[in-house]
Formats: C-alpha cells, sequence, structure tokens
C-alpha cells in the first residue's frame, strides 16, 4: 500500500511532465544513440518475425532484414488451412468475454468492498486478497478434474471459467473507487436512484481509466494464456491462437516461414491495438502495476 | 418487507446481493480447489483406478526424487539468474531514458513494445533464432563473423540461459515504465539541493536515487521473481520435441507438474508437486515483504 501511494502521483507525471530541458552537449547525444540502438534490438525479434513471414522458403536463411521479394503467399497458405482462422476466433471470443466479465464483477466486488458497511465485509475483502498468493499451476489440476466431471473439458466454458473474476482486477477497481466522493453516491440516494443504479450511472463513470486499464491487462492476458487452454482443450478446433501456435510449430517442422507467419498473426493484433493507444496503455500499465 | 428496513439494513441486504455470485465463485474456483489439490497431494491416484490415500508417500517420493531435485535447481535458477538481470537491465535503461527529452516517447515505445507478444509467439521466434547453420539467424551472424558456431538448445549447459532470455527481454518494457513511474515520483528539490552542494552523480544516485526507488525496485523484485518461478511457456515451446531437455536441463517445476499431472496421470504426485510451488512462493513472497517493510 505505501508503494502504491508514493508513486501514485507518478503515472500521470509520466506522461505529462517531461524531464527538465538540457543542452544538446556530447554527452546528451552518446546516451540518446545508445538507447536508440537498445530500443531497435529490443524490436528486432518482432522485426524478424515480420519480414520473415513476407519471404518465400528459400530466402528464409538469410539474415537480411527486408525481403528480396516480399509475399504473403505465407498468409494465403496458413489462412487458407482454416485452423488459424477458427484458433484467431476462439482467441477473440474467449479473451472478450473474459474482459467484459471481470470489468462488471471486479468493479462490482470492488465498489461493495469500498463503499458499503456491512458485517463480514472484512472477511470477503481478506478471503478475495488472499487468493492472489494461490498460483494458477495449483489449480489446473481440481480445475481440470471439476471439468472433467461436469462436462466442461472442450468447451469455451472450460476455458473461460478460471478467468473469470480475478482478485487483482478487485483489488484495483476497490482502490480506485476510493476516489469517488461518497456525498455524489449519497446525493443520488435522496435522488431516488437504487443501488444498482448507483454503481452503474454514478460511480462506474468515475472509473473509467482503471477500467480501462483492467480490460487491457485482463484482455492481454487471456490473449496470451496458454496452460490452462492447453490443458482443457483437446480438438483442434476448440484450441486458442497459443495453443494452436505450439501445435502447428512442431507439426511445421523446420517450415520456419509458416511458424513465423503463426506467431504473426497471433501478436500483431496486440501491437496494432498497442500502437494506437500507446499513452493510454502505458498509463494502464503504471496504474494497474502500482495497484495490483 | 424491503420498504420496512432501514438504510442501514437496505445497504446490507443490497451488498449480499451485490457479492451472491462473486462469493460463489471465490469458493467454488478458487478455495474449494486449493483444498481439493493439498487433498489429492496425500492420495495414490492415477486418474483412471481407485482414489486411495497414501499419508505423505508422495512427498517422500519426491524428496527421493532426482529429478526432483534438478527441477528445483531449475527454477531457482531461472530466478537468480533472471531477477537480478532484467532488474539492472531496466534500472539501466530506464535511468537514462528518463534524462531525454528528444524522441523520448518513441524510445520508449521500443522498449515496451516485445511485452505486448504473446510468450509462445516468441518463445518459437527465439526457437528459430537459436538454430544452427544455415538455419538460425545468431549462428548464420557468427558465420558470416567467422566465429564458431555456438550450441545453444541442444546443450545441456546453454538451453537455460537461452530460454531464459527471451522472457527476460518480454519482461523488460513493463519494468523500465515502472522504473520511470517512480524516477519521476522522487522530488526534484532533493536533485536540486545536491546539486547546489556539488554532490557527483554517482553519488546523487546511491545517497538519493537508489534509496529513494526502494519501493519500486521490491515491488519489481517480487513480480519478476514470481514471474520467473512460474516459467513454463517458453520452456514449453522452445523444447517441444523433448519438453525441458536436453537430459532436463531446462525443466521448471511448472512443467514438471504439467508432465506428471498430464502425461503421466499421476495426479497425486503432481498435486503434491504443486503445493511444493505453493509453499516456495509464499515464502519467497513473504521475504520480499518483509524486507519491504523494514525500510
Amino acid at each position: 500500500m505505501a508503494v502504491v501511494e508514493e508513486i501514485r502521483a507518478s503515472s500521470e507525471a509520466l506522461l505529462s511532465a517531461k524531464a527538465p530541458r538540457k543542452p544538446a552537449n556530447m554527452g546528451q547525444i552518446i546516451r540518446w544513440l545508445l538507447l536508440f540502438g537498445g530500443g531497435i534490438l529490443m524490436v528486432m525479434p518482432i522485426a524478424y518475425m515480420i519480414s520473415t513471414s513476407l519471404k518465400w522458403p528459400h530466402e528464409v536463411y538469410n539474415v537480411n532484414l527486408i525481403p528480396v521479394e516480399p509475399t504473403i503467399e505465407n498468409y494465403t497458405f496458413v489462412l487458407e488451412d482454416g485452423r488459424f482462422y477458427g484458433w484467431f476466433i476462439n482467441s477473440i471470443i474467449i479473451a472478450t468475454i473474459t474482459t467484459i466479465c471481470n470489468l462488471l464483477f471486479d468493479s462490482l466486488v470492488g465498489y461493495t468492498l469500498c463503499k458499503f458497511r456491512f458485517p463480514g465485509r472484512y472477511i470477503i475483502f481478506i478471503a478475495i486478497l488472499s487468493t492472489l498468493m494461490i498460483p494458477t499451476e495449483m489449480l489446473v489440476i481440481p480445475w481440470y478434474l471439476m471439468s472433467q466431471q461436469f462436462g466442461w473439458l472442450d468447451t469455451y466454458w472450460g476455458i473461460m471459467f478460471p478467468g473469470l473474476m480475478t482478485a487483482f482486477g478487485t483489488f484495483l477497481m476497490k482502490q480506485f473507487f476510493e476516489t469517488v466522493p461518497d456525498d455524489f453516491i449519497e446525493a443520488a440516494r435522496i435522488d431516488g436512484l437504487n443501488e444498482l443504479q448507483i454503481w452503474w450511472t454514478v460511480a462506474m463513470p468515475l472509473v473509467k481509466p482503471a477500467l480501462a486499464a483492467l480490460a487491457i491487462f485482463v484482455f492481454l492476458g487471456n490473449w496470451t494464456a496458454f496452460i490452462w487452454p492447453l490443458i482443457v482443450t483437446n480438438s483442434v478446433e476448440m484450441y486458442t491462437l497459443p495453443v494452436g501456435l505450439s501445435g502447428f510449430g512442431d507439426e511445421a517442422d523446420v517450415a520456419w516461414e509458416l511458424i513465423m507467419t503463426g506467431a504473426a498473426i497471433s501478436t500483431i493484433p496486440t501491437l496494432i491495438v498497442f500502437l494506437i493507444f500507446q499513452r493510454f496503455i502505458i498509463r494502464g500499465v503504471v496504474m494497474a502495476g502500482l495497484k495490483g | 418487507m424491503y420498504r420496512n428496513l432501514s438504510i442501514k439494513q437496505k445497504q446490507i441486504v443490497w451488498a449480499w446481493a451485490f457479492l451472491a455470485l462473486p462469493v460463489l465463485f471465490y469458493g467454488v474456483i478458487r478455495f474449494y480447489p486449493t483444498g481439493n489439490a493439498i487433498l489429492i497431494s496425500f492420495q495414490d491416484w492415477n486418474l483412471l483406478g481407485e482414489r486411495n490415500w497414501s499419508g505423505l508417500e508422495n512427498y517422500i517420493k519426491l524428496w527421493n526424487d532426482p529429478v526432483f531435485w534438478k527441477v528445483f535447481k531449475n527454477t531457482f535458477l531461472y530466478l537468480l539468474l533472471g531477477t537480478p538481470i532484467s532488474l539492472v537491465i531496466s534500472f539501466v535503461i530506464a535511468y537514462h531514458l528518463d534524462q531525454l527529452r528528444f524522441m523520448h516517447g518513441f524510445l520508449r515505445m521500443l522498449y515496451f513494445l516485445p511485452f505486448m507478444t504473446s510468450a509462445v509467439a516468441m518463445a518459437w521466434v527465439w526457437r528459430w533464432f537459436y538454430q544452427p547453420v544455415p538455419i538460425g539467424l545468431f549462428n548464420n551472424f557468427l558465420a558470416s563473423l567467422g566465429i564458431p558456431q555456438i550450441e545453444f538448445l541442444n546443450s545441456t549447459t546453454n538451453a537455460l540461459p537461452s530460454v531464459l532470455a527471451p522472457a527476460v527481454w518480454a519482461g523488460l518494457g513493463f519494468q523500465v515504465i515502472i522504473f520511470m513511474a517512480g524516477l519521476r515520483a522522487i522530488p526534484r528539490s532533493y536533485y536540486e539541493a545536491a546539486r547546489i552542494d556539488g554532490v557527483s552523480t554517482w553519488t546523487v544516485l546511491s545517497e538519493i536515487t537508489l534509496p529513494l526507488l526502494k519501493p519500486t525496485i521490491v515491488f519489481i523484485v517480487v513480480f519478476s521473481s514470481i514471474g520467473f518461478l512460474r516459467i513454463f511457456d517458453h520452456v514449453f515451446n522452445m523444447t517441444t520435441n523433448n519438453p525441458g531437455g536436453p537430459l532436463n536441463a531446462t525443466k521448471p517445476l511448472v512443467l514438471m507438474i504439467y508432465d506428471t499431472a498430464f502425461t503421466g496421470y499421476d495426479m497425486g504426485y503432481a498435486a503434491a508437486q504443486t503445493v511444493v510451488l505453493f509453499v516456495i512462493l509464499l515464502v519467497v513472497s513473504l521475504i520480499q515483504l518483509r524486507i519491504l517493510r523494514d525500510r
């Protein structure tokens, strides 16, 4: 908590306040060049992935970054196969539904724990918080047995159910609802709104930045989730993108241009989203990272 | 009936109405499975046959399993290599990036981009980099410079760092952003005062910046430690032909759990391994939280 308070202001500062202007001396130029070089190195794996996905098989083993004759042949091949298309749709559906559920339930629980006084409040809060300490890997075996028992194996529900609510999201939202003045809620009550309406029409609009941050984290987390979808799915049609890609990589064996195409298909959507909402996402990451 | 309740009582009704479904969820999807995992760890069960109580047998088997100790060592190697390396690199980047204005946002984007990638996709990209000549990028570069080849994923000594590298790479952007937020939270006046006193850059770094960054550092250490202790996606995908190989040189605890449970179907034994993972995570987090409290 102390960490959170101390750095609370700085997520805004990170984006708005500029570092003090320094004269462009030699040291600053060298520093800039080194950081620029490092940054280019950081994106090289992504650049090579995309570049290779645009190469013909015979060119794959060249180390040149720009393909000599770029082709989208690999994409046509991989997408015509149909499986990637299905996995893509699966991942979209699962990540979207899970994100919506988290936004609704985490904020509802966070709001209740923050704004209501009722017996059992503290116990519920501690109980939810304590689940942060339980690693997913400990739960996969019981979840698998549960899914087997209820016939959830190999279904969307089976993939989604463990992540519909998260303690991290609940805690994040609770922190943000603290910033909503009680007077607003009291005023709405006097206006005759019921508690559900107050939550939805008064409190929720005031924590939009937090909702956005949570949405980004949950969506990205589910888009890239691997171990649980790997365990719970059996049939190729039910795979999510990471699980499908993992099997595809094995099967394509040495056709690296095809593997890179598959990797690019599962990476490019999140990269595009990032490039569009960059400032927004970085702010969200700082907020979520420091409050979670 | 609802109308006759006092405002306070109405609040209680609403609160529990809001919490009903979540309480059910946390009970059934979080707490019951936790208890169940601990219970199964004391049973002998191969999923098809009978569930028999076996007492501490699974834990004794684990203690005597040489593979477990190899895996235990690997898991801590990921932690002990990954956490300090990523901490130092991300601090150096954040410290310098913080003092630049020219194209600041663009540089920050370059460093952050890998965080948005999927671990599975990037594991395959790095796996390709590591292939021997004439396939892999790294060895092709080495060959063009006339440097002898390096065995990355096929060597028992190089495989673990090779698998770790993309994990460090992907997490770096997040840590840089958090460090920069921490650096911005340090009041400028401290630096002004130091400048007036004519203190050297190194002293400022060690006497002002680093001590005041302690909460941020502890947060990053806890966060990345838990991540490295739970490493799985990268290892699994970079060694699919022989998960955790060569000769278990890269196998972390989570992969051993996955193998035992879903390849060997030895549920009791796997559950005991998850309990050990839980205890390790708990101890590591508690130690780090203790350090945080001591500040």
